[in-house]
């Protein structure tokens, strides 16, 4: 069985995005809208023709550049195992991303097995918003789910990201008690996610589920502003500052609350 | 670092670099006072070192442990008139210019007018030489085909083995003495003269036991004053008799390092190789019987690194200068590898050194650690804890590759195991191999006077064959042809050259006191510079494998395959260096495949030029049984050779520098560390004597232990594909921007270039400009 999907990026050397050294398949399409959000052209499920520019000395050139490359699973995999011998040194392997990877269900599905198959280390980067069937479906062939949580407060949830939170705490809530192995992310922006409420809250739904496993804090950086430039899409968070303290402060509550926890995945 | 260690380490960072007139005066009174005498060359060569050490001034700074300067003091470097003769305008230059100038006084500039350059002129191996080469050589040379080491240094470039720790030059004469029993006449002469400098040598430490005595009875110091008298005694131990203490084996070697550097001026001066071994037992003795403790081990092996630290390379003139923009020696300690039985060699004395280097951060000698599958993540760990601070060093290198590398060579495992790498990043078989270096290659010209059918517009003269107008290739495979027959041509004119130098280096300057320290050149009865050591290899370096593969590829690409271009309009817009051809430059740069992404077709022409060169130069033998073989570095010269070199069909303006070492061009990869590795790793390293990659990391991707464990896979990875060295610059680009625009800042910025590193503030503007360049791998 072959698959085709919509990617709009392969990254090698990705560190940042479970163990070892590992290759992020960004997976095109998210059901969320998050307003900070870093790949902002990764939202919609089609591809988008964009024009980039290159300069050589003075001169500047525009070309017409895909945002999206349609694939089939057995070339998204060639140019994964390329690395194969540094997922081995490192214990790494395969983590899989998006926008949101399960919005191609079949398509992940098949890359996840084909991964497997292959004896790579499967790791998808979700933000949970699924149906529970898919979330079962690829359960088996998922060795760690890096699993974002963002807000706990459904209205807040709706507004910041335009839908409700409560598939994506079922999910989570499904996901432990099957024991999957899972890292929570939460990304920290400035007076949204980071509030003291909120963080409160994440820790007492974590607690409330049996959620014992590590949890990883993504400290907000403004680096997408030329790519909402480029897909002439206002930026939002354009004036925010990245706030270190908070960081530091959020991990301390949840150090505290008895979780361990790690700043920058 | 204690305050003895901090004095020296000033006095050695403070030293100015003076040209030191000494030894060019000794050398020519010698020759004079032997005008007209009946004594056989290996003899002159002797007794003239004999008078330079009878007659030098002896130095002791204050405070040190190991005795000895090359000139008067801490960098008073010498010249070495009878290998190349400084005009009085060389002089002029080296004291005026801007970057790594040595200053000449108004003394010596007389000296040269009156004694030196009338007694040389016309007599230096550099003239001898340049005369003896074809005009086919001379046309290579002047359009930047090639460059040849040995016209202003001689053929230096091996590493001492364990020879000294187990003989003192007493044994070493007894050796001498009983294959003389033996020896034809013309091995007498060798023998005879070898026996002359090991004498030499007794006799020099000896002047400096007097020396040394003199200084303590006027020392007021108690303290110094019996540190002036055990010094003075270890003198008289070493070099005659073989040392039993970590002391009197490090002023030991000290005394053999200099006998080597100022008999004649090797390329890439001398290097005591595999310290952490030697000094091993002599540590672990000392601790024994309680006369060395850990931090009195690290005060002299500190004092060894600053004695290295006082001895710039020798003042170079002409193309050297600019090929090999550096003035650092290139002495490289190995640390780690294996044993000669194969187990792990990592040992205490690994990591003290490591922390010698870490707290020293001197330029010299530069360091390296050796990696075998058997290495502990541990040693890595603490050596990339060095590396993260953005000095340099030491580089890594895969011991199984080298290993690989030296028996493919025909060397025995013990001798291939008992190796490592000198210079940049050559392998050798330490104390048993003269591996000269002979010059780098230009392998991105070669394809420049293939496309224009063997004629250099560089130089306006025909110096290639004609091979074929290039319009009339109908795929890359007739391109590839024509470009390996040129190639071939190039390489026969090289070696032919390096043939009648070996003749020359032979007859003329052989070089007795090194015969002494590399074996077997006693049982040979031969100079090393006649071959008498037991392996001998001379290798090209092959510079610009980046450029060259995306100038294929791109031909290939856009050329032959989706006919964008056909070859003539690629050939006028080279001409005219892409003005008018702006859009089509463009495309060449940013929409043609690239070597360093680890895509199959466009690594196949890094691997097919790589075995083109190979197969050109590889195991073709000199008159004198030498094996001549390839690697694959540029040390700085990838800027000197751009700048022979018009527009190239990778979008490379004229005159640019080309790329470095086995990398990249600069810039043109764009997946990341795993895949500029995998590219580089595709042609086969061992059947190199060595590659070099540079890879930048930003500071930030050392922070954590869990990037650094990452960090070690990346390396292990890499070698695991039988690859040769990798070397991390460990800065960020607003630092290296910042020196540039104010270098009084960043005085102390060291940065790695190839295989060694260097002030950055010393560097060209075009080096620093390119530092800048190379990809920098940000935390990803």
């Amino acid at each position: 069985m072959m698959r085709n999907g919509i990617i709009f990026d392969i990254k090698k050397f990705a560190v940042h995005d479970g163990p070892g050294i590992r290759t992020t398949v960004f997976l095109k399409g998210c059901p969320l809208n998050c307003i900070w959000c870093h790949n902002p052209e990764s939202r919609s499920k089609e591809c988008i023709k964009i024009l980039k520019e290159t300069k050589v000395g003075e001169n500047t050139f525009t070309f017409e550049s895909m945002i999206g490359q349609k694939v089939n699973t057995e070339e998204v995999l060639l140019e994964v195992m390329k690395d194969k011998i540094f997922y081995d040194e490192s214990d790494g392997g395969v983590t899989f991303s998006g926008g949101e990877p399960l919005m191609q269900p079949s398509f992940l599905e098949d890359l996840l097995k084909t991964s497997k198959e292959k004896g790579l280390h499967t790791t998808i980067d979700t933000c949970g918003f699924a149906p529970r069937d898919l979330v079962e479906r690829i359960l088996p062939f998922t060795d760690l789910f890096l699993y974002d949580i963002k807000l706990i407060d459904n209205e807040l949830h709706k507004e910041k990201m335009g839908v409700s939170n409560e598939t994506i705490l079922e999910n989570l809530r499904f996901l432990v008690s099957q024991k999957a192995n899972i890292i929570i992310r939460i990304p920290l922006i400035p007076d949204i996610t980071d509030t003291e409420e909120n963080i409160l809250r994440i820790i007492s739904f974590l607690i409330g589920c049996k959620y014992n496993g590590k949890i990883d804090l993504l400290p907000f950086h403004n680096t997408a502003e030329q790519k909402y430039k480029n897909l002439q899409i206002e930026n939002q968070m354009k004036t925010i500052k990245k706030d270190v303290d908070s960081s530091e402060k959020v991990a301390s509550r949840f150090t505290k609350a008895g979780f361990s926890v790690s700043v920058g995945g | 670092m204690n305050s003895r260690v901090s004095k020296l380490r000033e006095q050695s960072l403070n030293a100015q670099n003076v040209l030191s007139v000494e030894r060019a005066r000794l050398v020519t009174k010698f020759y004079k006072s032997i005008e007209g005498k009946q004594i056989s060359i290996p003899m002159q060569r002797a007794l003239c070192f004999d008078y330079i050490f009878a007659n030098k001034t002896l130095c002791v700074n204050f405070g040190e442990l190991i005795v000895g300067e090359r000139g008067p003091a801490p960098k008073a470097t010498p010249t070495y008139p009878e290998i190349c003769l400084h005009s009085l305008q060389d002089l002029q230059i080296l004291n005026d210019r801007e970057k790594v100038f040595f200053s000449v006084d108004d003394e010596t500039r007389k000296i040269y007018e009156q004694e030196i350059i009338p007694f040389w002129k016309g007599k230096t191996m550099r003239e001898n030489l340049l005369s003896k080469m074809k005009p086919e050589w001379q046309n290579a040379y002047e359009a930047g085909v090639f460059t040849e080491f040995q016209e202003q240094r001689a053929p230096g470039h091996t590493v001492l083995g364990d020879k000294i720790y187990k003989s003192g030059m007493k044994d070493i004469i007894s050796q001498i003495l009983e294959r003389l029993s033996t020896a034809t006449e013309s091995e007498r002469d060798e023998l005879e003269a070898m026996q002359v400098t090991a004498e030499t040598m007794i006799m020099f430490a000896e002047r400096y036991a007097k020396k040394l005595e003199e200084l303590a009875m006027s020392e007021k110091s108690n303290v110094r004053k019996s540190e002036l008298i055990e010094m003075a005694r270890i003198c008289r131990k070493v070099p005659a008799n073989k040392p039993e203490t970590l002391h009197e084996a490090l002023q030991y070697y000290w005394f053999v390092h200099l006998g080597v550097i100022t008999e004649l001026n090797p390329w890439d001066s001398f290097n005591p190789g595999r310290l952490d071994q030697h000094f091993l037992p002599y540590y672990q003795s000392g601790l024994q019987n309680r006369t060395l403790t850990k931090s009195k081990t690290i005060e002299l092996l500190s004092c060894l690194w600053i004695k290295f630290n006082n001895h710039p390379s020798p003042p170079k003139m002409g193309v050297t200068a600019q090929e090999s923009n550096t003035y650092t020696d290139f002495a490289l300690i190995n640390i780690g590898g294996l044993k000669a039985d194969g187990s792990d060699a990592v040992n205490e004395m690994s990591y003290i050194i490591l922390d010698v280097i870490e707290e020293l951060r001197l330029l010299q000698p530069s360091s390296m650690i050796q990696i075998s599958k058997q290495t502990s993540n541990d040693f890595i760990k603490r050596a990339l804890k060095i590396i993260k601070t953005g000095f340099g060093q030491p580089s890594i290198f895969n011991t199984d590759a080298i290993i690989k590398e030296l028996t493919r060579q025909g060397k025995t495992i013990v001798d291939a195991r008992n190796g490592g790498a000198s210079g940049c990043v050559e392998s050798g078989a330490f104390g048993t191999e003269s591996y000269v270096l002979s010059g780098y290659f230009n392998l991105p010209k070669i394809l420049e006077l293939t496309l224009l059918n063997g004629f250099d517009p560089h130089t306006n003269k025909q110096i290639g064959k004609k091979t074929s107008d290039p319009v009339n290739f109908s795929n890359i495979l007739e391109l590839k042809k024509a470009f390996a027959s040129q190639l071939n041509y190039f390489a026969d004119i090289k070696l032919k050259g390096n043939d009648v130098i070996e003749n020359l280096f032979a007859t003329k300057l052989p070089v007795p006191f090194l015969s002494l320290l590399i074996d077997d050149c006693i049982t040979n009865a031969k100079d090393y510079n006649a071959k008498g050591a037991r392996y001998n290899s001379v290798y090209v370096q092959g510079v610009g494998l980046g450029t060259i593969t995306d100038c294929f590829t791109s031909i290939e690409y856009n050329v032959f395959d989706e006919k964008k271009l056909n070859m003539k309009e690629l050939l006028t817009a080279l001409k005219a260096n892409f003005v008018g051809f702006e859009e089509l430059q463009n495309n060449l740069i940013y929409h043609t495949p690239k070597y360093g992404n680890d895509d199959d077709c466009t690594d196949q022409n890094a691997t097919d030029v790589f075995n083109i060169f190979y197969s050109s130069i590889d195991g073709k033998m000199s008159p004198l049984n030498a094996a001549y073989r390839i690697n694959m570095l540029p040390t700085t010269c990838h800027i000197y050779f751009g700048s022979v070199i018009g527009a190239t069909a990778d979008g490379r303006y004229a005159g640019k520098p080309l790329s470095e070492g086995i990398s990249p061009v600069q810039g043109a990869d764009k997946k990341g560390p795993t895949a500029v590795l995998k590219s580089a790793s595709k042609f086969d390293h061992i059947k190199t004597g060595g590659t070099l990659l540079n890879q930048k990391f930003t500071p930030d991707f050392f922070a954590t232990e869990k990037n650094i464990e990452k960090l070690i896979a990346l390396i292990r990875g890499y070698f695991h594909l039988d690859t040769h060295h990798i070397q991390f610059n460990v800065i960020d680009k607003q630092t290296l921007l910042a020196a540039q625009k104010n270098p009084e800042d960043y005085q102390n910025l060291i940065v790695r270039i190839a295989g060694y590193s260097d002030y950055f503030n010393d560097l060209g503007e075009d080096l620093q400009n390119e530092i800048i360049k190379r990809t920098e791998h940000k935390d990803f």
